[in-house]
């Protein structure tokens, strides 16, 4: 975007001039874009032990403490070690402009530079839906349209709902570690506007020891609630995952369930909804996954939740005009996905017979925050389309694509019959390397499956029946089907077939400890060994798919959508829905 | 491959080893402690929590057998592992996802553990406990442990 200019040329100039193999760490990291505002905690790591006297923190050559209004503390042995850190815990710049931030240990002086930017007084979008279709590739997209739309004469005969939306633009989703992210550090980028590392949300990754004492940057959810919307997440996964997890989570382990249910309790969110019940419940209740005592479930209701562990309940809570927060529970694990759900009730469907589907979530979602005159901030997670791309289970990630959609049609419906005032943003976190190369045809000749795929014109269509009425064709296992490939994979058997008994398991550790194919699909007929391309053992292992590193499709509409163009780093997502909101006013710094 | 004729099956594959009179006298003895199944440990699963089978209850510090698939282990050189119902494919400490299904049962092993190849299905042997408890090294949460267990592979 165009705001990244300046700092660019402070940042090239840092990294070729200034920038020892011992310099101190500062965070936020240089060139980052922080909303007018927000808070935020300063740290610098020095490399070595300094003395209190020594330690020097200025912001555009003022001291930091009369800048900030506080001063950093010194950590004279950060976690017992021989190092000295500075923190500034909840800092905060209300007037937008260049700020460097130099942190000097008497010999050493490291700069950083960071672009404080203030949004429209007032806002262009009442509401803001963002959709994360988790791992939604662009080969999913293809294959949803395929399968809920068809061809006739060469072209398609319908768009998805995604399809028909006028800005788009490329997301760049590396982070501060790595070329690769995941869905924590991804996810984290659209929440906060910053870039952190794998597994971390709501902060930056500096070297403290314990996940919850990284400086932390602020989420949507606590800047949007501080200016009066109300605030969702919905998701079919648990709802501690990654995704929903960055609406509100500060830690450097995205692992960290209890914790994490604790922090969607502080941050007084609206409405959760999704699976992972056990840690909500305290440690005495079997099935619980807390090291506590604490039920979380009363905590919620005697906070003024409705709770809701099924569909109809949902719907009870949310078509009473007294519910304005709804927390929503599922399933114990992850809520089953479209294809379980409606066709093959595998999965945990027998267990929990009345799941909502996203899009029942979404529309509940919206029923709830809305109720909030002066509009909301909603994330709807289709989570399982990157669960079953890391199964290699190609149907259920298209299903759950098909459902992602049928998402967004039903918020363009909601947003266009309710004022047209709500910004609809589509995305995914990252990547799978998933391709659409052609079909397999049982009707072909011979045996052996894999001269049953067909390529070019031998691919033709494939010959699902007619979509129901939502987009999803009511068999998967047609005579021709789609071939969806992986292009990175531990040792599998490729079976040339969906999974109709169940989500597919490609790989299983055996007592060594490395990954082997899992033969409980060696003797479908036609099954190929395929000797993964993966490393198959040590901490890194993959027993399964993994992300990849290529962009992802970022589509628009409505008030503020406009500003969505071309390639954007996947952290600019924040600025977009920040703007569109006003939710870094000029003048008006923000009360509480 | 199969490790567990080292680990704690040892002692009774050394007994059904030595003569086939010892193990036809040994066999009733040794299978008298009564076959749990994990669909039969839980009376209700639900969203709000599991509810132990009265069979479970009235079966507390008695000697079971319960048949599943070793976890990957959290900690190697250890006693303790994860008995699931299906093979776990996702090392669940490896990855950043917690996923452990909520049906999982803790095994305290008499001896330190060889893996055995997780997709091959085990039987374990050993005094059930029930109830929550954290383990101390792993801060590992669970409702149901088999301890001072023996296991082998079973077909």
């Amino acid at each position: 975007m165009r705001f990244a200019l300046a700092p660019l040329a402070a940042a090239l100039c840092a990294a070729a001039f200034t920038l020892p193999a011992t310099a101190q760490t500062i965070f936020p990291l240089n060139r980052a874009e922080i909303l007018a505002g927000s808070h935020f905690d300063l740290k610098v790591e020095f490399p070595g032990l300094v003395d209190a006297s020594a330690a020097k923190l200025s912001v555009n050559g003022k001291d930091a403490a009369t800048v900030f209004g506080k001063r950093a503390e010194l950590i004279a042995r950060e976690d017992g070690k021989d190092v000295s850190s500075l923190i500034l815990r909840g800092a905060r710049i209300t007037k937008p402009g260049s700020y460097t931030v130099t942190a000097s240990d008497g010999t050493n002086t490291r700069s950083v530079t960071w672009n404080v930017y203030a949004t429209p007084a007032k806002a262009a979008a009442k509401n803001v839906i963002l959709f994360i279709g988790d791992g939604f590739s662009i080969a999913h997209r293809t294959a949803a349209r395929m399968l809920s739309k068809g061809y006739e004469d060469g072209k398609l005969k319908g768009k998805l709902a995604m399809d028909e939306m006028p800005y788009m633009a490329l997301l760049t989703t590396q982070g501060t570690d790595s070329i690769i992210t995941d869905s924590a550090n991804a996810a984290h980028a659209y929440t906060t506007g910053h870039k952190s590392c794998v597994n971390a949300l709501g902060v930056y990754c500096s070297r403290a020891a314990a996940s919850l004492d990284h400086p932390k940057v602020e989420t949507l959810t606590e800047i949007a609630k501080r200016s009066g919307l109300s605030v969702g997440a919905v998701t079919n996964s648990e709802v501690e995952d990654a995704t929903p997890a960055s609406m509100v989570a500060h830690t450097r382990r995205r692992s960290d369930y209890n914790d994490i249910v604790k922090m969607f309790y502080d941050s007084k969110i609206d409405v959760i909804m999704g699976g992972g019940s056990p840690n909500f419940l305290p440690k005495s209740t079997p099935g619980s996954k807390r090291t506590d005592d604490v039920d979380y479930i009363e905590q919620f209701k005697g906070a003024g939740y409705a709770f809701a562990t099924t569909k109809a309940e949902m719907n009870t809570a949310a078509a009473d005009s007294k519910t304005t927060k709804l927390l929503g529970l599922y399933n114990t694990g992850n809520v089953d996905g479209a294809l379980d759900l409606k066709f093959l009730k595998k999965g945990s469907v027998s267990k929990f017979p009345d799941q909502p589907d996203v899009v029942e979530e979404m529309k509940a979602a919206i029923k709830v925050l809305s109720r909030n005159k002066k509009g909301f901030v909603l994330m709807v997670e289709s989570a399982r389309i990157d669960k079953y791309s890391h199964s290699m289970d190609p149907e259920r990630a298209i299903y759950d694509t098909i459902m992602l959609d049928d998402a967004v049609k039903a918020a363009q419906d909601w947003a266009k019959a309710n004022g047209n005032n709500t910004m609809i943003l589509v995305t995914a976190d990252h990547t799978h390397p998933v391709s659409i190369i052609g079909t397999v045809n049982d009707e072909a000749p011979g045996d052996d499956m894999r001269n049953k795929v067909g390529t070019y014109e031998d691919a033709g269509f494939p010959n699902y029946p007619a979509p129901d009425a939502d987009g999803y064709p009511n068999k998967v296992d047609v005579s021709r089907r789609v071939r969806m490939v992986f292009g990175a994979y531990p040792d599998y058997y490729d079976t040339f077939r969906p999974y109709l008994d169940g989500e597919n398991v490609p790989g299983i550790k055996n007592a060594e400890g490395i990954t082997v194919a899992n033969e409980a699909y060696k003797n479908v007929p036609g099954a190929v060994l395929r000797v993964g391309n993966l490393p198959n053992k040590g901490p890194r292992g993959a027993n399964q798919g993994i992300h990849s590193g290529d962009d992802v499709l970022l589509t628009a509409m409505g008030p503020g959508a406009n500003k969505v163009h071309g390639q954007m780093e996947n952290s600019d997502l924040f600025r977009v829905v920040a703007e569109a909101l006003a939710l870094g006013k000029p003048m008006a710094p923000a009360k509480k | 491959m199969f490790a567990a004729t080292q680990t704690g099956g040892s002692r009774r594959r050394f007994l059904l080893g030595l003569t086939a009179s010892l193990v036809l006298l040994a066999s009733p003895l040794l299978h008298a402690s009564e076959l749990l199944t994990f669909d039969g440990l839980y009376k209700s699963n639900t969203v709000l929590g599991l509810k132990f089978a009265d069979r479970t209850l009235a079966l507390k510090g008695q000697t079971v057998r319960l048949r599943g698939y070793m976890a990957p282990p959290l900690k190697p050189e250890s006693k303790f592992f994860v008995l699931t119902r299906e093979p776990v494919a996702i090392c669940p400490f490896c990855s950043s996802d917690a996923e452990w299904p909520v049906d999982i049962v803790v095994i305290y092993a008499s001896k330190t553990v060889l893996p055995t190849n997780f997709s091959e299905r085990i039987e374990v042997e050993g005094a059930l406990e029930v109830g929550s408890f954290i383990d101390p090294a792993t801060g590992f949460v669970s409702q149901l442990r088999i301890r001072d267990a023996v296991f082998h592979k079973i077909n």
